[in-house]
């Protein structure tokens, strides 16, 4: 395969209001790995939607080997020798493998009919040579998210393409998908192509890449080898000032146990058991994390315990009393605050202002409303109050909360939750999808509660934010709470092990 | 600029694009001048229409009346809409809303003997009432059975039709030597007084305080929504009803309230048309007023104050209208054309924005429709 350097120069692409980019220039050549990182926002989807052909640059080349090229479309990007895999896949899923991978370039037969032998032999190839290991007669709904991502590959590598754009590849994987997906880009870059891994996370960057460029308000800001620097330096030249990445905690001192499940089980109305017998508890003074892959029952348990779920067996009771059946508005009377995992779907009401949302689980409080009448004063003042102390950024609080970034969004939940006198915290995936700052700060939120006398539950798939935050560390599978460890006592490794359904050698049985 | 600002300006917009869609069918159906190819008649025709819609609407106190008298209606029926539309909810029932509210504010119209300082509010209260627990059922349904509220208010605009139908020609209801479905008189005492009636007794001045009811009516939305606890969860709910679940509101409970709420404003519409312009009932009484309040609602965008602008533009075009096909010969099916367009317009922001270049975000038009998602 013959050498290729593909090149961005001086690009500037404006949207109303705003710069996405501003004169960008990065290359990568065929046989490396490019790093791209950036904070949420700094304009790495555009920039990746400018060299995919997506986007129109307002300023700036793309070049191939030096020569000026342009893109007016997808196609024409793959032409040249760009694929894309992207974030959100696009997969068909009732197809089978080589189906869906051979869709708009279709080997065909006599009379045009598809040649579906072909086909699967041209999967094989691909899937051989990179050790994909897919079967190419597989139904695309029937595999894992690590599998479906493999056959996103192929799908690029059969157009031929010799760069290779992966879109924050790993957000959906578990860590052993994760160390299986490097070892794809190696056999990639090892034969001899080029790839541009877009990522928010540090510790990715630096274990893949050749070199790594930081993107931060639309201009690169930094260019950095991976052995010539640290993670704090780059997460500094993302957020553009130092940042603690290591959560700054004493060691907890529990006391008596606040929030107790008891045998508790979830089932969904299609009658599967997505929680099963869940049992502990939560004291006063610590922060349980619930590890786990994405939808192995976390969030019906977080919704059992915070009331927007029936429970089908077991009890829940905090500070004693049990709540198993009380609704939301009495767990939020009982003491339990509660930052939903999902903060557009539950958190917020977008469309309403930051104030409106910053009173959405307290608006019945005396404090608030008199009878039917809302106190609005006393809810303006309360937020400006909230706004400076939890360093929300905005100009104007009577603006919808849809016109704050993620961060913003999840600090303005946090702030509602966290603001008033609880006894229990219960925040299910807190940082997911915010940026550097941002989780350093929420973080110490979470911390400040428990120095507070408070129990705190945190429900994350983030292994990294599970072993820094947590005093105690459940894991989640199947349903099941299959372990019980104290997270400075066993590795990542034996954690990702439990997440997947395994046991580490020598590990008791919780 | 602020959101309101924006979405004033698209609103005004898509009236003008309206406007201009219909004077270009005014000038191309004016067959007659068209024939001689005699262009200039043609613009002719299309001013002294558009000059004989303002004059017809605002170029006289009678035209102030008779647009006055248009709106009240529209404006109650479609503050019905409207304060569903926050709620999320598609209220398509305004009609049966209005036949229930006639039916109760006839009721007491007729049946009781009071002094007309207690028997004008009890008839109003008693229309909203009437209103209200129509209004409720199919919020009920919806809480209870998920049922979605745009297929069970239509239905029961028809159920609500023919009971009308056949109770104007029970003896309760029924006027003395008529078979067919009309109503008897109600009491003096119970009839809204004229708008103008400070002027003498013009009988040409039709208008009559219904649209007083119906200021009060948009202030109370006004106060409900910006003020009240309920008016807070009812937007939640509308915007988002499980994050409002997750707030610890009782969202079923609030899509009940809603639609009595809602229902108790068609209701007054139905009312104050009983009372207020015609003193009897017929099984018209309702007419195309439901529908249209749809239009005047989401030209209003939902809000107090855009839901009254919009009535009164409505019942400025009905009122007008009718001038325009007196002075010239285009007829006032075109105030329906326009109407559409003008509701066309407001749904198809993109265009609008093709049409006049405007930059920025459009998208943001669509909250108004949300009652769809179910």
């Amino acid at each position: 395969m013959h050498e290729m350097k593909f090149e961005l120069r001086g690009i500037t692409k404006r949207f109303p209001g705003i710069v996405a980019n501003d004169n960008v220039s990065l290359s990568v050549s065929t046989g490396e790995v490019l790093a791209l990182i950036g904070e949420n926002g700094a304009g790495k989807s555009t920039l990746m939607n400018v060299l995919y052909g997506l986007y129109r640059a307002d300023e700036g080349e793309l070049l191939i080997d030096g020569q000026a090229t342009q893109f007016s479309s997808p196609a024409d990007a793959i032409a040249a020798g760009i694929g894309m895999v992207h974030q959100h896949f696009r997969l068909v899923p009732v197809m089978t493998v080589a189906e869906t991978v051979v869709l708009g370039v279709e080997p065909t037969g006599r009379l045009g009919s598809l040649d579906i032998v072909e086909a699967r032999r041209m999967v094989r190839e691909v899937s051989d040579k990179y050790h994909l290991d897919l079967d190419p007669d597989a139904i695309i709904e029937d595999l894992s998210v690590g599998e479906r991502q493999r056959v996103e590959i192929v799908k690029v590598l059969m157009r031929d393409a010799k760069i290779v754009v992966f879109d924050e590849p790993t957000a959906v994987l578990t860590p052993s998908e994760i160390l299986e997906f490097f070892g794809i880009v190696r056999s990639l870059v090892a034969a001899g192509r080029g790839v541009i891994f877009i990522t928010h996370k540090l510790k990715e960057a630096l274990d893949i890449a050749d070199r790594i460029n930081v993107l931060r308000r639309g201009k690169v800001v930094g260019e950095a080898l991976p052995k010539n620097t640290s993670e704090s330096a780059i997460a500094e030249m993302m957020v553009g000032r130092a940042v603690l990445l290591v959560v700054d905690k004493v060691p907890a001192t529990p006391r008596e146990a606040m929030l107790t499940l008891t045998d508790v089980s979830v089932v969904d109305p299609d009658g599967r058991t997505t929680v099963d017998g869940a049992s502990f508890d939560v004291r006063v003074g610590e922060i349980v994390c619930v590890a786990g892959v994405q939808g192995n029952g976390q969030t019906e348990l977080v919704e059992a315990i915070a009331g927007m779920r029936r429970v089908a067996g077991g009890s829940i009771s905090l500070g004693g009393k049990n709540i198993t059946g009380a609704s939301p508005r009495e767990r939020h009377a009982a003491g339990m605050a509660h930052v939903p995992e999902d903060r557009q779907r539950q958190g917020l009401v977008t469309e309403l202002s930051i104030t409106e949302n910053l009173v959405l689980t307290r608006y019945h409080d005396a404090e608030f409303s008199q009878g039917i009448r809302m106190k609005w004063d006393v809810a303006n003042a309360k937020s400006r109050e909230l706004v400076a102390a939890y360093d929300i950024r905005t100009t104007d609080p009577s603006q919808p909360a849809s016109t704050l970034s993620g961060g913003n969004q999840q600090k303005v939940i946090v702030a509602r939750e966290l603001s008033r006198e609880t006894r229990v915290v219960v925040a299910a995936q807190p940082t997911r999808g915010i940026d550097v700052g941002s989780i350093e700060y929420v973080h110490a939120q979470i911390v400040k509660e428990r120095d507070a006398g408070r129990a705190v539950l945190v429900v994350s798939t983030e292994l990294d934010e599970v072993m820094s935050l947590a005093d105690r560390v459940l894991v989640m599978y199947r349903g099941k709470i299959v372990a019980d460890v104290d997270p400075k006592k066993v590795s990542h490794m034996d954690i990702g092990l439990y997440m997947a359904g395994s046991r580490p050698a020598g590990a008791v049985a919780s | 600029m602020s959101e309101t600002l924006k979405s004033l300006r698209f609103t005004l917009l898509a009236v003008v694009a309206a406007l201009f869609v219909s004077a270009f069918i005014i000038v191309i159906t004016d067959i007659e001048a068209l024939g001689d190819g005699d262009f200039g008649k043609a613009f002719s025709t299309l001013g002294s229409a558009y000059w004989g819609l303002f004059k017809g609407s605002f170029g006289s106190l009678r035209a102030i009346s008779n647009t006055i008298t248009g709106a009240t209606p529209l404006l109650l029926a479609g503050l019905a809409v409207s304060a569903a539309f926050k709620a999320g909810l598609f209220n398509i029932g305004a009609t049966g809303q209005m036949l229930a509210g006639a039916v109760t504010g006839l009721f007491v119209g007729f049946a009781f003997q009071l002094p007309a300082i207690i028997h004008v509010p009890f008839a109003l209260l008693a229309s909203a009432a009437g209103g209200a627990a129509f209004g409720a059922i199919p919020g009920v349904l919806k809480a209870r059975t998920g049922a979605h509220e745009v297929i069970t208010t239509i239905m029961l605009n028809g159920i609500a039709s023919f009971t009308v139908l056949w109770l104007f020609k029970t003896e309760l209801f029924k006027r003395e030597g008529r078979d067919d479905a009309i109503s008897k008189f109600v009491e003096d005492s119970a009839k809204l007084p004229k708008l103008f009636g400070f002027m003498g007794n013009r009988i040409d001045l039709l208008a009559h305080t219904g649209f007083i009811v119906g200021l009060l009516a948009t202030f109370a939305f006004w106060w409900l929504l910006r003020k009240t606890t309920l008016g807070f969860e009812m937007q939640a709910t509308g915007f988002n009803q499980e994050a409002a679940r997750y707030a610890g509101m009782r969202t079923k409970s609030l899509m009940v309230v809603s639609m009595a709420i809602a229902g108790a404003f068609a209701g007054l519409a139905g009312g104050s048309e009983v009372l207020g312009l015609y003193g009897y009932a017929s099984s018209s009484v309702a007419g195309e007023i439901g529908f249209d309040a749809i239009a005047v609602a989401l030209l209003g965008r939902s809000t107090p104050v855009g839901t009254l602008v919009s009535a009164l533009l409505f019942g400025a075009l009905q009122a007008g209208g009718r001038q325009m096909q007196v002075d010239t010969d285009v007829p006032i099916d075109l105030i329906i054309v326009l109407r559409a367009l003008i509701v066309m317009f407001i749904a198809a922001p993109l265009l609008v924005k093709a049409m006049f270049r405007v930059r920025g975000d459009a998208t943001s038009f669509g909250q108004t429709f949300r009652g769809w998602g179910g």
